[in-house]
């Protein structure tokens, strides 16, 4: 496939504020049941979520670049029965509100415990809120996820890996994130978010590994035999029907080479893992944002070529169609 | 229920391209919109076409066969890129089992295209809206044409009639007469997509001669004399063996 930056844009700004929400509602839960000390409410949290939620809006933002007519793009909610997309596109603007509606909550100061769950136990608002917003949070990730591996003959997405990758990397990144937003708002909450943000991207990187192994060994279900049903070992294709170019072959060839999708796969390998993890430990150490910024940074990039690799790996059947022009 | 569907035999197409300019000639003119074509007359032009033919080399020197292959949207009974598309633009008709794009509808989000693996749909790249074939929807059912008239602008162009047009689900008709006796066959199978388009495989046209067919094995009527003569003790098995 040939990778399209709008939808790498998309995947890994959702996936990042998607992770910075989980980290703060992390951050809370901790503290509601007293693992953490008490968080200052507003001035934690609010900006935080307001973060996560201006990338989510970047996010959704470049994914109307991904639409050729994105005035109609409201048009995208009415098939949520059948399409992974449909649902995706219904569950980003509802995780919106809900991350909208935990800002309010936090931003407001509602922390007098007034949701009573049962008899014994009444919680605050914004933990019941952040309760809906973390479902709408998990959600998302598996729309996100089901779009890709819902495709079958895309052996290379066609795997529960792929949602796990959406779900670990986005995690990964947000929490990473969260790490450097803490180290200038809570420098207490540093060592806790940083840890988690390294044992989410260790994690990302053994899900990541496993995907990568098993593409690696994958055999295509098609070939040109099966393409054009001849049944003859030797078939070759002797003209693909025009001398120029046409969608199907700007659309499904990415037009690299093998080594320079190598050099993406050990650049993201290196940048999104390793890097991170051991600028997350020397920012923690040294308490130093600049180290954490860094941190973030390394993974952000690296994980944009973790997404541009994911959209070059996967090889399409079509191209089966288009191996040579005349 | 019915399946429209075009059948094209392999065995006869000869490449042409007849198929692919009378279709571009009767989509690009229709209420629907042109199809549009960018630098027709420059070096690297492209454009949005329905249908395609390809060709293949099969074998190996000098035992080969050059198979022309014409290639449009399948019309699937089990379509995958129809329950992707997140507006319903891309539906089935249920009437007659053709696959379409409604163009209003569309956002062009490319996913179908995705979602396909013959990779028969194209995004006109003016319109931002996805294309493919729509077996002459607007023209199959058009009553102001004379009834021969009323089949595809592909079939009808085709000069070889490789090509066949009709109702794959009615036994009686010539597409699912072809596809049972000529050994109609799907591409694809292994994606459990069920195209309702098919086709007919080449096939080699040859004499078969047994050796008994070339060297004389009884001459009853005795003709050049020469008689296979069974013994004296031998049952004759025809009437007119003497001795």
């Amino acid at each position: 496939m040939q990778p399209a930056f709008s939808v790498i844009f998309l995947t890994t700004l959702i996936g990042a504020g998607q992770g910075l929400f989980l980290a703060l509602y992390t951050v809370e839960l901790y503290s509601l049941f007293e693992f953490l000390p008490a968080q200052p409410g507003p001035a934690f949290y609010a900006p935080g979520t307001a973060l996560a939620f201006a990338l989510l809006a970047l996010g959704l933002v470049a994914s109307f670049f991904h639409l050729g007519r994105p005035e109609r793009g409201w048009r995208a909610a009415a098939r949520w029965r059948t399409s992974w997309l449909s649902r995706e596109v219904i569950v980003l603007p509802a995780f919106m509100a809900a991350t909208a509606a935990y800002w309010l909550a936090h931003w407001a100061d509602w922390r007098e415990p007034s949701v009573a769950l049962g008899a014994a136990l009444t919680i605050a608002p914004s933990v019941a809120i952040g309760a809906a917003a973390t479902v709408l949070a998990f959600a998302l990730f598996l729309c996100t996820g089901m779009i890709y591996a819902c495709i079958k003959f895309l052996q290379e997405w066609a795997t529960p890996l792929t949602v796990a990758n959406y779900l670990m990397l986005g995690g990964a990144s947000g929490f990473t994130l969260a790490t450097l937003f803490a180290g200038r708002t809570a420098p207490e909450l540093v060592p806790f978010l940083g840890g988690w943000a390294a044992v989410l991207t260790g994690i990302g990187f053994l899900t990541r590994a496993a995907s990568l192994a098993r593409n690696a060994g994958l055999k295509p279900k098609s070939s040109l035999q099966t393409a054009i049903g001849v049944k003859h070992p030797r078939v070759v294709q002797t003209a693909q029907g025009f001398m120029g170019g046409s969608f199907n072959t700007r659309e499904f060839i990415h037009g690299r080479t093998r080594a320079f999708l190598r050099a993406i796969k050990w650049i993201f390998l290196v940048l999104a893992f390793p890097v991170p993890i051991a600028l997350l430990g020397a920012g923690v150490a040294a308490g130093s944002s600049t180290l954490l910024a860094a941190a973030f940074a390394a993974q952000y990039a690296g994980l944009l070529a973790e997404r541009w690799f994911f959209f070059a790996q996967a090889n399409h059947p079509q191209n089966l169609y288009y191996q040579a022009i005349a | 229920m019915t399946q429209l569907a075009l059948v094209i035999d392999l065995n006869v197409c000869v490449g042409c391209q007849a198929c692919v300019t009378s279709c571009k000639e009767w989509n690009t003119s229709g209420i629907a919109g042109y199809l549009s074509d960018d630098r027709p007359y420059d070096a690297d032009p492209t454009g949005t076409f329905f249908n395609r033919v390809q060709t293949f080399e099969v074998g190996e020197y000098p035992n080969t066969q050059t198979v022309h292959f014409p290639k449009s949207c399948l019309h699937c009974e089990d379509p995958p890129c129809v329950p992707v598309c997140p507006t319903g633009a891309s539906y089935k008709r249920a009437e007659d089992g053709i696959v379409l794009v409604d163009y209003d509808k569309c956002i062009g989000c490319k996913y179908c295209s995705w979602a396909c693996p013959y990779g028969v749909r194209e995004i006109d790249e003016h319109q931002k809206v996805m294309k493919k074939c729509t077996l002459c929807v607007d023209r199959i059912y058009d009553q102001k044409l004379p009834r021969e008239e009323r089949r595809p602008a592909c079939v009808m162009a085709c000069p070889t009639n490789a090509r066949l047009f009709g109702d794959i689900h009615d036994p009686d008709s010539a597409v699912a007469v072809a596809i049972r006796e000529r050994g109609g066959y799907q591409l694809m199978p292994e994606w459990g997509t069920h195209p309702a388009n098919h086709y007919l495989p080449r096939r080699r046209t040859e004499i078969v001669i047994q050796p008994d067919e070339l060297v004389r094995a009884d001459n009853p009527l005795k003709v050049d004399g020469k008689l296979p003569k069974p013994s004296l003790k031998e049952p004759a098995l025809d009437d007119v063996t003497s001795w």
